[in-house]
């Protein structure tokens, strides 16, 4: 079968590239050598690309990629717009010409990957749904885009954190801030980017490739995945790829098949009620931030701790549940939130305690073949929730400890009502701080008793030294964790 | 030919204009080595087989890579022609027969594609012999391994002056590493032309260097290898001995298989493969009067080389000669070696050995202050230098004024004595978060301590047209060297900016070039391109005067038109080009500089190694984290002299750029080798961007002003500016100073703080709970030690004497 992406506008064969090629080497093989090989591993965003995804309007946004993590395969029947197809040393596109007047630019080496971020959220910020949706009025009208995007609401202000997953080395940053705060620039009328927003985003493709190297396969439906999987346990699911990229990039791992379930519908339900969220596993963090807006403040603590937003467009929560990595960051607080997962398989469906989960090192109660379809929370959570993590560097580090609470103070009687603390980094799995729990519940919620408590907290797991920290560090900073929590409703009050 | 330092008025040197490929930067569009190989379906590619441990005798079997797929040739010692040695010192075997370091390349493969190469190198047999390994500095120094130099620089009598000082400290103080971490990693690319030439791409610092290290293993005279060096994506210093034997194999592989070669190190191989700034060990003792001036001091500093001698001498030397930074020491005796050890081979980092030897006394003012009771600040001011004074090596202090002058206006617009009471106030009532303010000051010789390599060449073409074409010896990694030479050019030719052109730097233009290295770049290839332009001026001026009817006194080159004493009698450069041209008159010049007024004697380590000093001082205001010990970096005011800056926008990026990898080397970015005795032991533990963490968007200050300094104009130097590229990453002791300070306020008055480097949060965690552990101690009603300061105790990791 054909595989056909639409790059720069331009639709490009891909057919004859390997199952494990990646976007990054395919798209420089077509001679669109902006994005670059810094790190292969998704740490600084050299390779950055903008990918057509569904916004929750129905309409497109613009989201940053790392190209280096993405088998081309994977791209199938979608629309790709590198540095490149941003502008030209003649015509650049707005972000470029600001990164090239501030000085933004040294080396270079990094710059089409922070043109493709920059843009990103230029389109968000500048080209934002209201600004869709007037395009989209205007040209009903008859007008022409030209209208609308003048009509643009004012500017809304650009979120440096959308360069937080870009590394550069040459300009110590000064001048990129400058050049994206300072931008009073919008999408111009004839901005063929902006135009595209205003309609759907390409739908998924099934996909079939076989190779000397592999095949890729994205399945039609959970059903066919399943069946695929459970004929072939040796197969690698993936979704964002945010992992498993890595192995086969740093490691040189390859699997015999690698099935594409990013996509499935039945992966990607999003269902709020009075009982709890339930969260599809294939959804990116990104679409889980956006469209919990706030409502789970744990989650809303974690996620813009959670790697980079490069990252988060692509990572997924049952991809991090999946390697059952002792230091992702979602299980703390997840198993905080007492979360459970739906697992399916063709014998159907199955039902688990998050906190059950976990089995030993990287392993988990999942069985091969096995999918987790579904992370559910409970509703109500707890009146005081945190997330702490602890790394070197403030923005995207993996952590050295990570600790999720989520206490329910009676504030009548000033005593723990319940708590749940979820910890990583300490143990061969995310584990529950049960004796802190139980050290916590129903005693007083003051310093003395806290300090106690913290005692028994820096006691929980087993951790161990390693380039990121010291087991010593580690105990000290579970103990730390919870003195800071402390403080912190002694200096906020606690969250009604 | 008007004088080196002389600016003209309206010269374009001196305008702020964008780097000259910022819009190709920005498009995607500008060319590095790898991307000439993109699209090209001919080239082979070279991977490497390294070594899995850190000493041991090894034996290879390629049969059976040749059996993989797609895997066309295995390179080993076999296939050299000429010298199998890849380094500048005889001592870096290029196909080894004992692998030296974990990650040793020890053959290549050469496959159709990335993919086949690496399957055959993962195929080829290795049969190590081990051999005892020595992977800290202190473990060559127990056990006696050392390698190159032992310098002494030495001046009066430190010991008696520390005899009779009032005061006296010892200490010990080590700072890391730092990986290099350019964003572009070493790459190459060669083929070999129709006439038999071998022509390498090669992302080098240091093209006529490479060129020597192909020709030789190639067993070939220099004149059959040319290196281009197009554009790099960073360098820092790691690109200027570590491309030659990258190189070296792409050619060898090019010539013993006629087909191109490319070689592009990932970067988990360039991590663990290549050299970066060397570790430091410094004990020391130190001497003050009752005033806090210095009186003595006695050093002995040990660098971590690595396994090969590489550039480790000269960093040594640099390191010994920026031991007193910008401070009179009277009386001083320090003493320098080389740890010779089973990692990789440490080589140039930006600033040279010139930021650790600095590091030493900026470590020991910042520890004594609280112990002499004097604020950090005001010990630092008063033992700046004075005009008049001299180096310990014996060179004139030349300029010290501009070092009071700079101190005075930092202190000024950073408001810092207001300031400083204002974090005292907010320190005083916050227990859990504490801010620290400090000021540090920067010396820093510019020139290359290695003599002959203050010399520089260029070639500079004017077409009949006017369009003019600089080459010059130079690469461009990024630091705006070209856009710097286009101005020169179009300053010293009186044209626009748009008329000059500047080629890729290649060795069959401009011969016997230096490296670009020692932020020498601009000041060496600017007078040698204004040099070569001067020449055609010359040429020009009779041919102008003759066309506008004037004397030849009086004609101007300015904006691309020449003319005469009036001013409505002009013709444009090109006109006057054609007209050269149709008399028979040069229009092409080589450019040739070299630096006058240099002396040094490496055995005594005294005279005058440098042309001039460029100075600078920041002063930078912290948070510091009381639960994590994280930092964060509140506000940084900078006052740094370039001279009369040739390209304002450039040295803003320079000074910017630099203090912020300054800020990565001390508080973030940790190199760990595994230092057990297991299997993996010499292996990097950090050869990744996931594990090594550099500088991102969230250690940018809140508040980052930086100014040049005024009146600041360079005699002697192109058109009165200055070097730029390293000195300003040592503002960034500043910020180290800082968390200092901040760490201080968890402790007693009088505690002197320890602070690991780099300062991690980690290091600046137990360096609180020690400071809290004094206030205990100093107040026995304050509240009992928590688990975490017992367990630090315990864990011994309290010193920054690790």
């Amino acid at each position: 079968m054909d595989i056909v992406v639409t790059v720069n506008g331009r639709p490009r064969d891909a057919s004859g590239i390997a199952a494990s090629t990646t976007a990054l080497d395919w798209l420089r093989s077509l001679g669109l050598i902006g994005a670059k090989e810094g790190c292969a591993e998704g740490e600084c965003g050299a390779c950055a690309v903008l990918l057509a995804t569904p916004d929750d309007d129905g309409g497109t946004a613009w989201t940053a990629v790392n190209a280096c993590l993405m088998p081309a395969a994977a791209l199938d029947g979608q629309e790709v717009v590198t540095a490149e197809g941003l502008g030209t040393p003649e015509r650049m596109h707005p972000v470029q010409a600001a990164l090239a007047e501030a000085g933004g630019s040294q080396c270079g080496y990094c710059t089409p990957g922070f043109a493709c971020s920059m843009a990103a959220e230029f389109y968000r910020a500048r080209g934002g749904a209201d600004a869709a949706a007037s395009v989209r009025t205007s040209a009903d009208g008859g007008n022409g885009a030209a209208a609308g995007a003048s009509e643009a609401p004012a500017a809304e202000r650009f979120d440096l954190h959308a360069l937080s997953g870009n590394l550069c080395r040459c300009t110590g940053y000064r001048p990129i801030r400058d050049a994206a705060l300072g931008m009073e620039a919008t999408p111009g009328a004839d901005d063929p980017l902006a135009e595209r927003r205003t309609r759907p985003a390409p739908a998924a493709r099934a996909t079939r490739l076989a190779g000397e190297g592999g095949r890729f396969v994205r399945p039609e439906s959970l059903d066919e995945a399943l069946a695929l999987l459970h004929v072939e346990p040796d197969a690698v699911p993936i979704a964002g790829c945010t992992d498993w990229g890595v192995e086969a990039n740093l490691r040189g791992r390859r699997a015999p098949l690698v099935v594409a379930i990013d996509r499935l519908p039945e992966l990607r339900a999003f269902v709020e009620d009075d009982a709890g969220v339930d969260l599809g596993a294939a959804l990116t963090l990104t679409e889980i931030e956006h469209r919990l807006g706030g409502r789970a403040p744990l989650l809303a603590a974690l996620f813009p701790q959670f790697a980079s937003p490069l990252i988060r467009n692509r990572a997924t929560l049952g991809g991090n549940l999946g390697t059952a990595s002792p230091i992702g960051d979602a299980p703390p607080a997840l198993l905080a939130l007492e979360a459970r997962l739906v697992l399916a398989s063709p014998d159907g469906e199955r039902e688990v305690d998050l906190a059950e989960y976990f089995t030993g090192y990287r392993e988990t109660v999942r069985r091969p073949g096995e999918l987790i379809r579904t992370i559910r929370i409970p509703q109500p959570t707890a009146n005081l929730t945190a997330f702490h993590k602890v790394a070197k560097r403030r923005y995207d580090d993996i952590s050295s400890v990570a600790v999720a609470f989520a206490i329910d103070l009676d504030e009548e009687r000033g005593t723990v009502a319940s708590a749940r603390i979820g910890l990583g980094g300490v143990a061969a799995t995310p584990i529950r701080a049960r004796a802190t729990e139980a050290a916590l519940v129903g005693r007083e919620w003051t310093e003395d008793a806290v300090r106690e408590a913290a005692s028994v907290l820096g006691g929980e797991g087993t951790p161990m030294s390693d380039h990121r920290a010291s087991a010593e560090y580690r105990a000290a900073m579970l103990e730390q964790a919870l003195l800071r929590l402390h403080r912190r409703t002694v200096r906020e009050g606690v969250p009604a | 030919m008007s004088e080196l330092g002389h600016r003209p008025a309206g010269a374009v040197a001196g305008t702020p204009v964008a780097h000259e490929s910022a819009r190709l930067h920005a498009t995607g569009t500008a060319v590095y080595t790898d991307d000439l190989t993109a699209t090209r379906r001919d080239v082979l590619t070279a991977w490497p087989v390294t070594s899995t441990h850190a000493h041991a005798r090894v034996r290879l079997d390629v049969a059976p890579a040749l059996e993989v797929p797609g895997v066309v040739h295995v390179l080993t010692a076999d296939d050299v022609p000429g010298v199998n040695d890849g380094g500048a010192k005889g001592d870096e075997p290029l196909f080894p027969d004992e692998a030296q370091y974990h990650g040793h390349a020890l053959a290549w493969v050469l496959g159709e594609t990335a993919e086949a190469a690496r399957l055959g190198a993962e195929a080829v047999g290795v049969d190590y012999e081990e051999l005892p390994s020595i992977v800290t500095v202190e473990e060559a120094i127990a056990a006696g391994s050392f390698q190159g130099i032992a310098p002494t620089v030495r001046r009066g009598d430190a010991a008696s002056a520390l005899a009779s000082a009032p005061h006296v400290f010892e200490g010990v103080s080590v700072v890391g590493g730092q990986e290099h971490f350019y964003l572009e990693t070493h790459a190459s690319f060669a083929h070999v032309d129709s006439e038999g030439q071998v022509f390498v791409e090669s992302s080098t610092q240091h093209p006529s260097e490479t060129q020597e290290i192909v020709a030789h293993v190639l067993g070939v005279p220099n004149h059959r290898v040319t290196v281009q060096s197009l554009r790099l994506g960073g360098g820092f210093g790691g690109k200027e001995m570590q491309p030659h034997g990258l190189a070296a194999v792409a050619a060898l592989g090019a010539v013993r298989t006629g087909r191109p070669v490319r070689l592009r190190l990932t970067r988990a191989q360039d991590m663990v493969m290549t050299g970066k700034r060397h570790p430091f060990h410094a004990t020391w003792r130190a001497g003050f009067d009752d005033d806090g001036r210095i009186l003595g001091l006695e050093a002995t500093l040990t660098s971590n080389g690595g396994w090969s001698l590489d550039l480790s001498d000269p960093v040594l030397g640099r390191a010994l000669c920026h031991v007193d930074n910008a401070y009179w020491i009277p009386d001083i005796e320090v003493h320098g070696r080389i740890a010779r050890t089973n990692i990789t081979s440490q080589t140039a980092f930006r600033g040279f050995g010139g930021p650790q030897g600095m590091f030493v006394i900026e470590d020991v003012l910042g520890r004594v202050a609280p112990l002499l009771g004097i604020d950090a600040a005001e010990l630092r001011e008063r033992n700046l230098y004075r005009p008049g004074q001299t180096t310990p090596y014996g060179m004139e202090v030349r300029h010290a004024e501009r070092l009071g002058a700079a101190w005075s206006q930092v202190l000024d617009q950073a408001g810092f004595a207001r300031r400083r009471d204002e974090i005292a106030a907010a320190n005083a009532v916050d227990p859990d978060v504490k801010r620290g303010l400090a000021i540090t000051p920067v010396k820093f010789g510019i020139s290359f301590t290695f003599t002959a390599y203050n010399q520089a060449g260029a070639l500079v073409h004017v077409y009949r047209d006017g369009s003019v074409l600089v080459n010059h010896g130079g690469t461009e990694l990024g630091q705006g060297l070209h856009t710097k030479m286009l101005q020169v050019a179009a300053t010293a030719l009186g044209v626009p900016l748009a008329q000059v052109r500047l080629a890729p730097t290649r060795t069959d233009k401009v011969p016997n070039t230096s490296a670009t290295a020692a932020s020498s770049g601009a000041d060496l290839n600017g007078a040698a391109v204004k040099h070569a332009c001067d020449q055609i001026i010359a040429r020009l001026r009779p041919v102008a005067a003759n066309v506008l009817g004037v004397d030849q006194s009086e004609v101007r080159f300015e904006d691309g038109r020449v003319h005469g004493g009036d001013p409505a009698a002009s013709v444009l450069f090109g006109e006057l080009a054609a007209t050269a041209y149709a008399e028979r008159v040069q229009l092409f010049a080589a450019g040739y500089y070299r630096t006058e007024g240099l002396g040094w004697d490496p055995a005594t380590m005294t005279g005058t190694p440098f042309k001039y000093f460029a100075y600078g001082v920041a002063a930078s205001e912290v948070e510091v984290d009381g639960f994590t010990g994280a930092t964060r970096l509140r506000r940084v005011d900078i006052v740094h002299d370039v001279g009369d800056s040739l390209s304002p926008l450039i040295d803003l990026g320079q000074v910017e750029g630099a203090f912020m990898q300054g800020v990565g080397w001390l508080t973030l970015e940790e190199l760990r080798w595994d230092e057990t005795d297991g299997p993996g032991r010499g292996r990097l533990l950090t050869p990744s961007a996931s594990t090594y963490k550099l500088p991102s968007f969230s250690e940018l200050p809140d508040e980052l002003n930086v100014h040049f300094l005024e009146r600041a104009h360079e005699d002697g130097a192109i058109y009165g500016s200055k070097a730029v590229g390293e000195p300003p990453l040592m503002l960034a002791f500043s910020v180290r100073e800082a968390i200092r300070e901040a760490v201080a306020a968890f402790g007693p008055a009088g505690h002197s703080v320890e602070l690991a480097a780099p300062s991690t949060p980690e290091a600046v965690f137990w360096a609180i709970e020690a400071a809290r552990e004094a206030s205990r101690q100093a107040s026995p009603a304050a509240p009992p030690v928590t688990d975490a300061a017992s367990r630090a105790a315990h864990a011994g990791r309290v010193s920054a004497e690790r």
